[in-house]
């Protein structure tokens, strides 16, 4: 067995440190900027109209979030699945868990037409909205991960790590399932209206969330000098591979489910042939760099498992990710409202026309803005309080890596 | 308010009400839509209101339903269409095969089970009990997940400053409105300023009136003759109908 993890913060105020601090406060800087000039002067100065109504921001936004209870997996993996090996990283999972979300709220709130309203929105509730289930979704998930986070790092407290792991792991399921549905539920919208989208949601945030994971894993262990084992990379690099595919096949689902139906015939036509730069988002970006490259390259032997390719792939996978949630949300709005099926309509309001959205630079600024914040919030959290692991070698982590070891120790030797 | 506009008030509902009591069965058709309610009164289930629309009556270049409703509620364009608040628009319907055409105007429907109702975070978009179809400009957040949920793209986001508002239909930017069937005229004894323009100014069209009256002008004409609501097959039950569609 693995000896039992240290843990430790991140130590001194290097140079390089620094410099990752400063940039990300800039950008969070920036995405402050852009929220109060959109505000100030009001949405028409973004890309979004009566159209378009959400925009880029929420498009980082809803991958933000939907990336943030996939980020808490590794941590399940752990505790709910008994994987040893995971055991480590959980720390880490739940910090970049609460960090994602609050960094996916921030740009969601400060998009609001009010923001200054937030109040509001946590006190009046209309409880057939989706929208209103998900305030009380995200703030439990804050206080669950919160409570799983202490039980963890509070000694005395560890021996409930594995019930407060199940009750985060089936908060996050349930979350995900709230935030597809945000879209599930739209009835009158062909993009939409669909049960597919719940699990959709589920195998994206497993896809998203791991792969950030995996990047500021990789980043904070060659940034602080600790050591980062080849088998815990890549057995994570194959399961991201498990998840990159759970999300081509719920997509194929979705598409292949539409194509079936006379009504929805067009909005998948709109979206897999005619729509321009949401089809080629569809193929290019989502199905192509964000599916089947990263597929190949965490699967393929010879590659799998090298330290570059997981490194790659987890990018490709959230710009993909980008690409898919821009996709959903902009490309499924910019299909035109079906008000008399089977007829051409045109008006003054556009009805009848693909809608034309051109993000604005603020919209942007806002988006990266919050997963700066994001970013920024887990390298402060790692500076204060012990997340990351002393050393992560394969060795100290991996039982079955120290097994021979432990078991023949003449074998080991000879 | 004060007493002696409370009674005023008290007065002409009675007197609404008796004119409509004399003048039934079919001759208001436009004058008068209903009895005035007391502020102090609230809106009733008994009643629904609604519109029927003849599109055989309405055509391609008229738009004073449009031009009625911009004047009434106060809505200025800024010249961006894309961003620019439409509560009612001129919508033409072409059949691909036949090549035949259709004009109609349309609006909020005020469904009888709206989507953006269900789907309004803090309840500020609701449901009033004669079945008009608001938001509450102080409670709206400005999320626009209801502009999402409505079928009939009905709603627009106020997207910059406003200026010069009519009191009687407050707007406010970074929250999100729709056509309010001009309850302000409603609840006076009126009928909506589109329905009015279209009878004076257009082709008279348009009906506004109670569907939940048996012997209403609008509920007379739905039972006789074949009536659409748009999207009917969501099962939202619009209060708008459109006859000859």
């Amino acid at each position: 067995m693995a000896a039992k993890t240290k843990f430790r913060e991140v130590e001194g105020w290097g140079f390089g440190y620094l410099s990752l601090l400063a940039g990300l406060g800039l950008l969070v800087l920036a995405g402050l900027g852009a929220a109060w000039f959109m505000e100030h002067n009001g949405h028409y100065v973004t890309g979004m109209n009566n159209q378009i109504v959400w925009g880029m921001p929420h498009v980082f936004a809803v991958f933000l979030i939907v990336a943030a209870s996939g980020a808490l997996n590794v941590a399940s993996i752990g505790s709910v699945f008994g994987k040893t090996v995971y055991k480590p990283l959980s720390r880490l999972s739940g910090l970049l868990a609460i960090a994602l979300m609050i960094g996916g709220l921030a740009v969601l709130v400060l998009d609001l037409g009010r923001p200054d309203r937030l109040i509001v929105a946590m006190t009046t509730y209309n409880f057939k909205s989706i929208f209103a289930w998900n305030i009380y979704l995200y703030t439990g998930f804050f206080a669950i991960v919160g409570v799983y986070l202490w039980v963890q790092i509070e000694r005395r407290m560890n021996r409930y790590a594995a019930a407060a792991g199940w009750f985060a792991f089936l908060w996050r399921l349930i979350l995900t399932t709230g935030t597809g549905s945000i879209f599930g539920f739209l009835v009158a919208r062909e993009a939409y209206d669909a049960a597919v989208m719940a699990p959709l949601f589920i195998a994206m945030s497993f896809s998203f969330g791991l792969a950030v994971f995996l990047l500021v894993l990789m980043l904070s262990c060659a940034g602080t000098g600790r050591l980062l084992g080849d088998r815990i990379l890549k057995r994570m690099g194959t399961l991201l591979a498990v998840f990159v595919a759970a999300v081509l096949y719920f997509t194929a689902v979705q598409h292949l489910t539409n194509l079936y139906a006379a009504e929805h015939v067009g909005v998948e036509r709109f979206l897999l042939l005619e729509g321009g730069v949401y089809t080629t988002m569809f193929w290019v970006g989502q199905v192509v760099l964000g599916g089947l490259v990263p597929l190949g390259i965490l699967l393929l032997p010879g590659i799998a498992g090298s330290r570059t390719g997981i490194a790659v792939a987890s990018v490709l996978v959230v710009l993909g990710g980008l690409a898919q949630v821009y996709v959903i949300i902009v490309g499924g709005q910019a299909y035109p409202l079906v008000l008399f099926p089977g007829m051409e309509t045109a008006s003054s309001f556009m009805d009848g026309a693909p809608a034309t959205y051109a993000p604005s630079l603020y919209e942007f600024g806002l988006g990266l803005g919050g997963f700066a914040f994001a970013l920024l919030l887990v390298a402060l959290g790692v500076k204060v309080l012990a997340f990351l692991p002393e050393t992560l070698a394969d060795a100290a982590v991996d039982p079955h890596h120290t097994r021979p070891s432990a078991v023949e120790p003449a074998a080991a030797g000879a | 308010m004060s007493g002696f506009d409370l009674k005023r008030r008290r007065f002409m509902s009675a007197a609404a009400a008796a004119a409509g009591v004399v003048l039934a069965p079919g001759v208001t058709l436009y004058g008068i839509g209903a009895a005035a309610r007391g502020l102090d009164e609230p809106a009733s289930a008994d009643t629904r209101w609604g519109l029927l629309i003849d599109v055989n009556q309405c055509t391609a270049g008229c738009d004073a339903c449009v031009t009625a409703c911009n004047e009434e509620n106060g809505l200025e364009g800024h010249g961006r269409p894309a961003t620019d608040a439409q509560w009612i628009r001129k919508v033409r319907v072409r059949n691909p095969k036949t090549g035949t055409e259709t004009h109609l105007p349309v609006m909020c429907q005020h469904c009888a089970e709206p989507p953006c109702v269900d789907v309004c975070p803090t309840g500020a978009s609701f449901k009033r009990a004669d079945g008009i179809v608001l938001v509450d400009k102080h409670i709206c957040i400005g999320c626009r997940y209801c502009m999402l949920a409505c079928p009939y793209k009905a709603r627009s986001f106020i997207h910059e400053d406003l200026s010069d508002q009519k009191p009687h239909a407050p707007r406010g930017k970074g929250t999100v409105e729709s056509c309010t069937m001009c309850v302000h005229r409603v609840d006076a004894g009126g009928t909506p300023a589109c329905v009015e323009a279209c009878g004076e100014n257009g082709n008279g069209a348009m009906l506004f009136g109670d569907l939940n009256d048996r012997d209403s002008e609008i509920s007379r004409r739905i039972a006789t003759y074949a009536t659409h609501q748009i999207r009917g097959d969501l099962g939202v039950d619009p209060g708008v109908r459109y006859q000859n569609l």
